[in-house]
């Protein structure tokens, strides 16, 4: 099945999203949330603003979920990204996995996320209180 | 002949703008392209030096030869610093 993949600025909505992977042969499902932080690198941060290039963010995004269907077998995935403003505590990211055993649930919602940090055309400006700046992950 | 640019995250605010189309000769390089900007853009070089490449949507080396109508992408680090690297099987393209 064709997986879920959502660049959005609106909230994410997480349980809209486990439930769009959700059906009756699958035995486990794993979701991984990331909510916006108030500190980083001892920063007091006020906000985040993210930015995408989204017609590569989505190709990128499908080929790291092919490669988790090949390592894993994953059964069905959704990711969600928010850009645009974010305020501290809200959701930047969710990644929902869904596999007929939970091992393989675990290990490729791990490998989706860190690969989409370090590889997927996402931008996060973290607007502190001392300043602003375009930082790394 | 023709490559569109399109500027995201810092490229975006030291550009100012966020594309421009640039005229440059056939056979012109990713590389060429870099340098270009560098001219243009001065500001860029710090940022530069630790950005990728992406033509037509997939990450490419900077030895890349450009078309008529690429569109040209340099994509500053988006966590960890790490670039992408060029044997792994998701930035073959």
């Amino acid at each position: 099945m064709e997986p879920l993949i959502q660049i959005t600025h609106e909230p994410l909505d997480r349980e809209a999203l486990v439930a769009s992977i959700t059906h009756s042969g699958i035995g486990g499902i794993v979701v991984f949330e990331g909510v916006v932080r108030d500190n980083a690198r001892g920063k007091q941060v006020r906000y985040l603003e993210y930015d995408v290039y989204p017609e590569m963010a989505i190709q990128q995004i499908r080929a790291i979920i092919t490669e988790a269907e090949k390592r894993w077998g994953v059964d069905r995935v959704a990711v969600a990204h928010r850009i645009g403003r974010l305020e501290i505590g809200e959701t930047s990211v969710v990644v929902v996995v869904a596999t007929p055993h939970r091992a393989e649930a675990f290990d490729a919602c791990r490998y989706i996320i860190d690969t989409l940090k370090t590889t997927v055309p996402i931008w996060k400006k973290e607007v502190a209180t001392n300043g602003e700046e375009w930082v790394e992950g | 002949m023709k490559i569109h640019m399109r500027y995201f995250a810092s490229f975006r605010e030291i550009t100012g703008q966020n594309e421009e189309i640039l005229t440059v000769y056939e056979g012109t390089s990713v590389a060429e392209v870099r340098s270009l900007l560098l001219t243009h853009y001065p500001r860029l070089q710090t940022i530069m030096e630790r950005s990728a490449c992406a033509v037509n949507h997939g990450y490419v080396p900077a030895d890349t030869t450009l078309h008529e109508g690429d569109e040209v992408v340099f994509i500053p680090p988006v966590g960890g610093g790490t670039l992408p690297s060029q044997e792994y099987p998701l930035w073959s393209h």
